[in-house]
């Protein structure tokens, strides 16, 4: 290593101010927030500078690794554990596949950032818990740290101690509002989901760990990524597809992929930006990241790479399916998001780790986009709601009155007028929405990017990387390819609906109505995205001369022909692309969904849709398989083993009645008096007699008592003389 | 020149040890008893300083400058416990002073 040599050019001793500057964002909220007042915008900004530092740590990083010609370097930071020849350090690894994560996770993570600040001002309000505003932003740094740990580990072990940090704050943000349901009711909705996603992911954990122990075991007794990769090289091939396989199952965990993806569902109950950051832009890529950075390992066990392709394929295409039926707007860009793993999955798992890296770039971009203009669209017709209420309440003194019981109920709803129509109002619910474009239309224009950008269209960054893993798909797995394709299309159609049933049509609810347009503040972030949403296809552009991003992760990858554009395989997906666009039109766009009604589709699809709507019913097979019987076999442990065999039978049966019975042979009346009274009554009398005798001793003249100084001594003399 | 065998000091030192404790577990009279006492400590300082010369060690001669020191503070101390048992008693004859007998 001659790492001195590489630190000194370059700004690569910056590497660990990755993690510090937003730790340093986090500890100024954290100690100085309550005791100078800081304003919810001055926290905001402490947050997103810190995020914004790290950013241009990133920057310089990328910077320094194309001065130093795409080598890698790492830098050694502090020494953790250190026993015998066991040595784990924390070691920053700069190249270009971690300066690559570096920068996505900390631009798309500062750009939310700037977006929470707006998002949160109303959130927080919204909900009447404006105290939460700082704790947010707390969170949200403490993320970025942690991806970052993850990212720019030297090795497995960093790399887990991030992925966990990580899992850690996805927790705690699903469960933000951990004492309501996403419609702010009391329960405990939202905590139940903090839950899943955590569980679901120390499922995923589990494999990882058991890939570390096989790892450290048969690969080199280190963590170190070269040295594994190294020892890899002459390690059985049985081993390595062990290893890979119980990493697909960390993977699956936590980029929600089949059977593990439940949880990303259920993880938008976490305020928007949560979800744009860490369900869709950078946590979720992590197993995309673990995949990639192992590509060493992977590529060694062609069986196991084919395992995961099939994984992702099969994940893309049913995610897809789901998002067809949800009406949740975010519970769509979830499925949507799953299914989007499952492509980059799938693209890693074929060795196209160049490609899956692009994807994961611009879906970062786009589906940041897209979760964050789904904020705005819901915040939009919060405000309308809220707005419309307020205006009723005014109108209507009657039915004010009549309210005023249930406003009591809710509390401090005190200057929103608190009128409820009947159910609590659902501002996700696309059948609230309609007709949005003319109330909303920065946000209108916005979704409208990501949607094209995600729906593949060309000249947007999705069209771009989504085609390069098509092409991937097509050279090498055919049944990959084909299950891309079709999950392509159902992108493009879900994605159709959400637009016709959003932005078109006439609105729905009054809140629709009423909806206003949001904040520059939030806005801003967007049009950033936007544009990265449009031109982000030009990092990886399939151009003899282009191929930007091939050249740059080959540093780190391996040499990797950049592919040319290929024709049919474009057309083929833009054109399917398309075609679902217009069958969406005919379908919501051309008979927009009035109040009401049911999904057109709900009829001719009959069944199926009822699947798609209820997701495969994929949890509730989990209830019926797993949980079900679990919390059986845990009552009849507690009920039957603890409390019938322990404790009614062993302790109170058998340990109990033996005592009793004992006590009653043992110790009855005659044996009590007899025996243990009569001995204690000896003991009592033989201390008094002997006392008696003994206390003669002790005569108080001082004379006798030299005497028998004396006679001691003599004693003692003449035992030692005479011995 | 002539030295004296070290068997005479040994002796001597005996004789009057035992002079001592005789006096001490004889006579009631404190007074007496704290002279006694002297007298068995100048007896064993007696046996020090010989073997010291004896052995040509200083040692000997730390330990009896030891002794001294302790038995003058040790009669101070008695001569004091004397003055007050005698302000209490009127008396200071020890076979009177037995009341801590069990």
């Amino acid at each position: 290593m001659h790492l001195s040599e590489s630190i000194s050019s370059g700004f690569f001793f910056l590497a660990p101010w990755l993690v510090f500057a937003p730790v340093t964002g986090l500890l100024i909220n954290l100690i100085f927030s309550k005791s100078f007042k800081f304003s919810e915008n001055m926290v905001g900004a402490v947050a997103s500078l810190a995020s914004g530092a790290a950013f241009i740590v990133s920057a310089l990083l990328a910077y320094s690794v194309s001065l130093n010609h795409g080598e890698a370097v790492s830098v050694p930071f502090a020494q953790w554990i250190h026993i015998g020849t066991l040595q784990l350090d924390w070691t920053f690894r700069v190249d270009s596949l971690s300066t690559t994560m570096m920068l996505v996770v900390s631009g798309v993570g500062t750009l939310i950032h700037i977006y929470a600040i707006g998002y949160m001002h109303e959130d927080v309000r919204f909900k009447h818990e404006e105290g939460r505003f700082t704790r947010f932003f707390l969170f949200l740094n403490l993320f970025i740290a942690a991806m970052m740990i993850l990212v720019s580990g030297d090795s497995y072990m960093m790399l887990f101690v991030g992925w966990e940090g990580v899992g850690l704050c996805s927790f705690l943000l699903i469960g933000f509002w951990f004492e309501m349901d996403t419609l702010a009711r009391p329960s405990w909705a939202n905590s139940n989901a903090a839950k899943k996603a955590f569980i679901t992911n120390r499922v995923g954990d589990f494999g990882f760990l058991i890939a570390g122990f096989l790892m450290f075991w048969y690969l080199g007794n280190s963590f170190q990524f070269d040295k594994v990769f190294e020892a890899a090289k002459t390690a059985p091939p049985e081993i390595i597809v062990a290893i890979t396989l119980f990493m697909l199952i960390g993977v699956a965990g936590k980029s929600a992929q089949i059977p593990l993806y439940i949880w990303l569902p259920d993880a938008m109950a976490g305020p928007t930006p949560v979800s744009a950051l860490i369900h869709a832009a950078t946590m979720v890529t992590a197993g995309v990241y673990l995949v990639t950075r192992s590509a060493p390992l992977y590529t060694l066990v062609p069986q196991a790479q084919y395992i995961v392709a099939m994984v992702g394929a099969g994940t893309a295409l049913f995610a897809a399916t789901i998002a067809v039926g949800q009406y949740d707007i975010k519970k769509v860009l979830a499925y949507s998001t799953i299914s989007q793993l499952g492509f980059m999955v799938a693209a890693v798992g074929m060795g196209a780790y160049v490609a899956g890296m692009f994807h994961l770039i611009t879906h970062a971009f786009f589906k940041a986009l897209l979760f964050l203009s789904a904020g705005s669209v819901i915040l939009g017709l919060e405000r309308g709601h809220h707005a419309h209420a307020h205006h009723a309440a005014h109108d209507d003194n009657g039915k004010k009155k009549k309210e005023g019981k249930k406003k009591e109920e809710h509390g401090n709803h005190d200057d929103h007028g608190g009128v409820e129509h009947g159910e609590t109002f659902d501002p996700g619910d696309m059948r609230n929405m309609g007709g949005m474009r003319k109330t909303m239309p920065v946000t209108f224009w916005l979704y409208m990017i990501g949607t094209l950008a995600l729906a593949g269209i060309f000249p947007f960054a999705g069209f771009w990387s989504k085609d390069e893993i098509l092409l991937d798909a097509s050279l090498h797995f055919s049944s990959v390819y084909w299950q891309l394709t079709i999950a392509a299309f159902f992108t493009a159609f879900y994605m159709g609906r959400q637009i016709w049933m959003v932005f078109f049509g006439e609105a729905r609810t009054d809140a629709a109505k009423h909806a206003q347009e949001s904040p520059k503040v939030m806005t801003l972030p967007l049009v950033v995205l936007a544009v990265l949403s449009v031109v982000g296809g030009a990092l990886n552009l399939p151009f003899e001369g282009f191929h930007n991003l091939t050249h740059w992760l080959s540093h780190t990858l391996g040499e990797v022909e950049g592919l040319p554009l290929n024709v049919p395989v474009a057309g083929i997906s833009t054109g399917l692309a398309l075609l679902a666009i217009l069958i969406s039109w005919f379908i919501y766009g051309r008979n927009p969904l009035k109040v009401n009604q049911p999904d057109p589709l709900k009829k001719p699809l009959g069944f199926i849709f009822t699947g798609m709507e209820n997701k495969w019913f994929v949890d509730e097979g989990y209830f019926a398989v797993i949980i079900n019987p679990f919390k059986k076999i845990s009552a009849f442990l507690a009920d039957v083993i603890d409390w019938r065999f322990w404790h009614d039978f062993v302790h109170d049966t058998v340990i109990l009645g033996t005592y009793n019975w004992l006590s009653e042979i043992a110790l009855n009346e005659y044996a009590d008096q007899k025996g243990i009274d009569a001995f204690a009554n000896w003991l009592g009398d033989a201390t008094q007699s002997v006392s008696a005798t003994l206390r003669k001793l002790q005569n108080g003249f001082v004379r006798s008592y030299a005497l028998s100084v004396l006679l001691g001594v003599v004693l003692i003399l003449g035992y030692l003389i005479f011995k | 020149m002539n030295t004296v065998p070290v068997d005479y000091y040994v002796i001597l030192s005996a004789v009057l040890f035992t002079i001592g404790a005789m006096g001490v577990l004889i006579r009631r009279n404190p007074l007496i008893i704290f002279m006694s006492i002297e007298l068995m400590l100048n007896a064993a300082n007696l046996v020090f300083v010989a073997y010291a010369s004896v052995f040509q060690s200083f040692s000997g001669q730390i330990f009896v400058f030891f002794v001294i020191a302790v038995a003058a503070a040790e009669v101070a101390v008695g001569l004091a416990l004397i003055v007050q048992i005698f302000k209490a008693k009127k008396n200071i004859n020890v076979d009177e002073l037995n009341s801590l007998k069990g």
